[in-house]
């Protein structure tokens, strides 16, 4: 049993809000080996993006991590110093965000801005961390290295800003890289792009990658492993493959389901009814109960999440059954 | 002769920005001063027929958010006219405004795409009433039987909008379109900012509606799954122009434009059988629209570009019966088939 | 109920009405609280003058010149005590004030409604309207703010005359250009908003459009500018009067109150003018407080 590069264990992040308590992260268990990418998969409001914030420690008040463990080649990142983490961000672990924005400094060129990030964690000249910048363009496919170091962010389109966001992601190598839907808000043809350089990254340097992502056909594409959330919670994890070829969770498979494509055109889409609780007021029991076609009064104690074949873990009373999901599905 | 619903005839839309004083002087000195301008829309001529749903499909910059607001009747078009049932949907002169309520529009951003101070059913009735459809005594109960037409509770009505999920408040926006009684709908995005399980729902809604309702539908969207579920006819955009038009069956089977298909094969696919698909991207970067490549606009993304596509931009042509395509490839073709 | 019916099954969340919300959290701040109980406390006290006050001081009969001077506590010839003393024409100060009150709030609130008013509409139709018009306004809107308010003032008054509805007008003249300024911001940044998009492509009348449309939506940045702008409209009051420009003087606001006492301020008869000054400072800034929170409580709804 090779040691696990991340291993999360019941993890627990809540909002202390005015209006309640908002457990958007409610008991959270997964592991991600060296090498390997996960696909962390939700809607709004299931808790994805607050678990991959956890993970890099960017929780600030009124949210806390109240419960759990995140254990980075066993060192434990909960309630770690503020200087120590920081050591870590960036240099072991790092994150890339949906909006570049988030990453780029308008007023820096990219040179500048490249440099800071290589000589925070590593005491090279500004020659030598210029260099590297370079490659590090070079690698995620920027044409021209050399005089886009010049460049501002605004003079970038949205997918090479993006691409500059995953080339400072790289830049000191880091074990494990937290994306948060970076491609959603590209279009489809750059979607694409990134996506085919993630890939090509991922086997060239052996990176680890957890993928925040509502989009079941990038995480078929990209993941090996996957789990989907709802409501603070996971509800399916397992091989990406296998989870999408046969889904166990109702919500699961009424997600494979709505996508178009999967029913004649023009057909009314499988859907599901409803929509998500409210974290401020989540019903006792399962999350999904509500708007699911399954349920029985059983429903009204909260599944654990267990394995149904091996490395395939549901958390249902009622998971869907190997003649159903054949029908469902055809 | 179109005998289209809507007719949209030969319209450009150019976003210029004027001259400032200085450069205006520095023009008259000699100075190489050029007012830069973007093409959002080139010479699009479009037809939608009665009861059909025409589905625009393109990336950022390409042109169909422009060209659904001037068919909306929001933005006049730099040239061109377009038309409802023959007549004009704007009028002329240096402060257009809409001539029709036939034409509505559900916006994209269901947050933003209604009043914050306003109550639901004030939302609604707001059109109609301004415009007679409906009588102020009569208001209540057509705001209610809209508001459970697109399956939401008569009660709503007096709350207000950020009360709402997104897809409720997407509902509540097809019904403040739908109570206009339109004979056209446009339709901009309506479920990208959408989770993909209300999506299905607000998508499902749509469908019963259009069939309920006769509507005729243009449908604006990037999602490529989305337009094929809904569309009978699609046309796709790039860079201010049409490259291909037709049902929408024949071009996602057999698309006849090299961006079409190189669209077609960079979204990711959903595989079910246990397999993995390889991502197979377009190269090169959207050019941007305030300097569009010469001759045909996607030359340098082609893999099959040869020199007269650098020269001439090629025109729409028909492929097939009912189907065009703006392709040089495609003379080549079509005269070794003759 | 129908497959559809089941998909409004979220019901909408049922919250606080939002003035009770605002509420609330408005009096978690003790100070603003605090400051909002002063100002309520003085606008009753201006708005029952009639009924507290011990003399009338416009009421030239009752005044004696035996009277003038008075220390604080003193009793005079009226046979009640001058908890404030009197000035130089034997007006019991309390009862000045009060009354000095009443005009100092009464026409800071109606100069800042008007310029509100006045303000808003050129600010949010400016923004609607685009081009020259726009241009056009907030040319002058920008010229006039480049002038001391007071010095604008001055001059209106002068050309005006002295009155109340004078004095309103030149203040209002003074003012509206800040809130023009900021209505023509708000409303610029609400006329790229998809929901009044949707108003066009209906279409809604223009003028619709601006005032069910834009301002409503304008209005927490007004709102702010407006509880500032009280405080200064009544603060300018104060000092035209004090140069003797604002109301005659058989009608004494504060500010003529701390005119007339200016002479005696180093011969010890310092109330006369310390009294109504700490009464005009202490409104001020109680009104300046409750401005503060305000703001701060709308200014994060904004971002929202």
């Amino acid at each position: 049993m090779t040691a696990k590069l991340l291993e999360v264990r019941g993890l627990k992040t809540y909002f202390f809000t005015r209006a309640g308590v908002v457990k958007a992260v409610d008991g959270v268990d997964f592991a991600l080996a060296r090498g390997k990418v996960l696909g962390l998969v939700g809607e709004s409001g299931s808790g994805k993006t607050v678990t991959g914030f956890s993970i890099l420690g960017l929780i600030d008040p009124p949210g806390r991590i109240v419960e759990g463990s995140i254990k980075l080649n066993g060192q434990e990142l909960v309630n770690l110093a503020p200087a120590a983490l920081r050591a870590l961000r960036g240099r072991k672990i790092a994150m890339v965000f949906q909006d570049p924005a988030m990453t780029l400094n308008p007023v820096l060129s990219i040179g500048t801005q490249m440099a800071m990030a290589v000589r925070a964690h590593a005491g090279l000249s500004k020659r030598a961390a210029l260099a590297r910048a370079r490659d590090a363009l070079g690698r995620v496919g920027i044409p021209s290295p050399e005089e886009r170091l010049a460049a501002f962010p605004h003079q970038f389109s949205g997918g090479m800003r993006q691409r500059v966001a995953i080339a400072i992601a790289l830049l000191h190598d880091p074990e494990l890289i937290v994306a948060d839907e970076p491609t959603t808000a590209l279009d489809v043809s750059i979607q694409g792009q990134i996506l085919f350089e993630m890939r090509r990254l991922t086997r060239e340097l052996g990176l680890s990658l957890i993928w925040i992502t509502h989009d079941l056909a990038v995480v078929s594409g990209l993941a090996d492993d996957m789990c989907v959330m709802y409501a603070g919670r996971i509800v399916e994890r397992g091989p990406a493959s296998r989870v999408l070829a046969q889904p166990l969770h109702p919500y699961t498979r009424g997600l494979l389901q709505s996508v178009p494509g999967m029913v004649a055109p023009g057909g009314e889409l499988a859907q599901i009814p409803g929509s998500t609780p409210s974290l401020l007021r989540l019903p006792p029991g399962c999350a999904f109960r509500a708007r699911c076609d399954r349920a029985s009064a059983a429903c009204a104690a909260m599944p654990d999440l267990s394995p149904r074949t091996t490395e395939h873990d549901v958390r249902c009373h009622h998971p869907v059954g190997l003649d159903e999901r054949t029908e469902a599905l055809a | 002769m179109s005998s289209g619903l809507l007719e949209i005839d030969g319209v450009s839309k150019r976003f210029a920005r004027a001259l400032t004083l200085g450069e205006r002087i520095a023009g008259r000195l000699g100075a190489d001063v050029e007012t830069r301008e973007v093409r959002a829309v080139e010479r699009v001529t479009l037809d939608v027929a009665p009861g059909e749903t025409l589905g625009l499909v393109g990336e950022s910059g390409c042109g169909k958010t422009t060209l659904g607001r001037i068919a909306a009747g929001i933005l006049p078009p730099t040239s061109g006219v377009i038309r409802l049932a023959g007549r004009p949907v704007m009028s002329d002169g240096s402060h257009p405004r809409k001539l029709t309520t036939k034409v509505q529009t559900v916006f994209q951003d269901p947050f933003a795409s209604l009043n914050p101070r306003m109550r639901v059913g004030e939302i609604i009735a707001e059109g109609p009433l301004v415009h007679g459809l409906v009588t102020p005594a009569e208001t209540d109960r057509y705001v209610a039987e809209w508001l459970s037409r697109v399956g939401l509770d008569r009660e709503y009505a007096r709350r207000y909008p950020h009360q709402f999920s997104g897809g409720q408040r997407q509902r509540i926006a097809i019904a403040r379109a739908l109570a206009m009684q339109p004979d056209l709908l446009i339709c901009d995005e309506p479920v990208a900012s959408l989770d993909v399980s209300i999506q299905a729902q607000i998508l499902n809604l749509f469908l019963r509606l259009r069939r309920e309702l006769g509507l005729t539908c243009l449908f604006i969207s990037h999602d490529l799954g989305v337009v094929r579920h809904v569309s009978d006819r699609v046309a796709i955009m790039y860079l201010g122009r049409i490259v291909e038009l037709g049902p929408t069956a024949d071009i996602y089977r057999d698309p006849r434009h090299p961006y079409t298909r190189a669209l077609l094969d960079s979204v990711p696919v959903l595989a079910r059988d246990g397999g993995k698909r390889d991502f197979k991207p377009i190269e090169g970067e959207l050019p941007s629209p305030l300097s569009p490549p010469a001759g045909c606009h996607f030359h340098p993304r082609c893999p099959h570009a040869f020199e007269r596509c650098r020269r001439e931009a090629p025109m729409l042509a028909s492929v097939a019966p009912g189907r065009v395509a703006a392709c040089h490839l495609n003379d080549a073709t079509a005269s070794s088939a003759a | 109920m129908s497959a559809i019916g089941r998909d409004a099954l979220a019901v909408p969340t049922r919250e606080r009405r939002p003035l009770a919300a605002f509420w609330i959290e408005f009096a978690e701040n003790k100070v603003a609280l605090a400051a909002l109980a002063v100002v309520v406390v003085f606008v009753l006290a201006a708005l029952f003058a009639p009924l507290i006050a011990p003399q009338d001081p416009y009421d030239l009969g009752k005044l004696s010149l035996l009277d003038a001077r008075r220390t604080p506590g003193a009793v005079a010839s009226g046979g009640y005590v001058h908890i404030l003393g009197t000035d130089a024409a034997g007006r019991d100060l309390f009862s000045a004030i009060l009354y000095g009150l009443r005009i100092s709030i009464q026409i800071g609130l109606l100069a800042g409604a008007c310029a509100l008013a006045l303000g808003a509409t050129f600010g949010i139709v400016a923004a609607y309207r685009g081009g020259r018009l726009e241009a056009f306004i907030m040319r002058l809107v920008d010229l006039q703010l480049s002038f001391p308010p007071i010095l604008l003032a001055l001059v209106l008054v002068a050309l005006l005359g002295q009155g109340r509805g004078q004095l309103v007008a030149a203040l209002t003249a003074a003012q509206y250009a800040y809130f023009a300024r900021t209505a023509h911001g708000a409303a610029s940044a609400e006329r790229r908003k998809d929901y009044i998009e949707a108003a066009l492509a209906t279409p809604l009348p223009g003028w619709r459009i601006v005032f069910k449309h834009l301002l409503p939506n304008c209005l927490p940045p007004l709102i702010v500018v407006a509880t500032v702008q009280v405080a200064y409209s009544i603060a300018l009051e104060a000092t035209l009067s004090f140069l003797g420009l604002g109301l005659p003087i058989t009608e004494p606001s504060l500010g003529m109150l701390i005119a007339n006492g200016f002479q005696y301020m180093m011969s010890g008869r310092y109330w006369i003018s310390l009294y109504p000054g700490v009464a005009l400072m202490v409104l001020i800034v109680a009104i300046n407080l409750v401005g503060d929170q305000v703001r701060d409580q709308l200014n994060p709804r904004l971002k929202r």
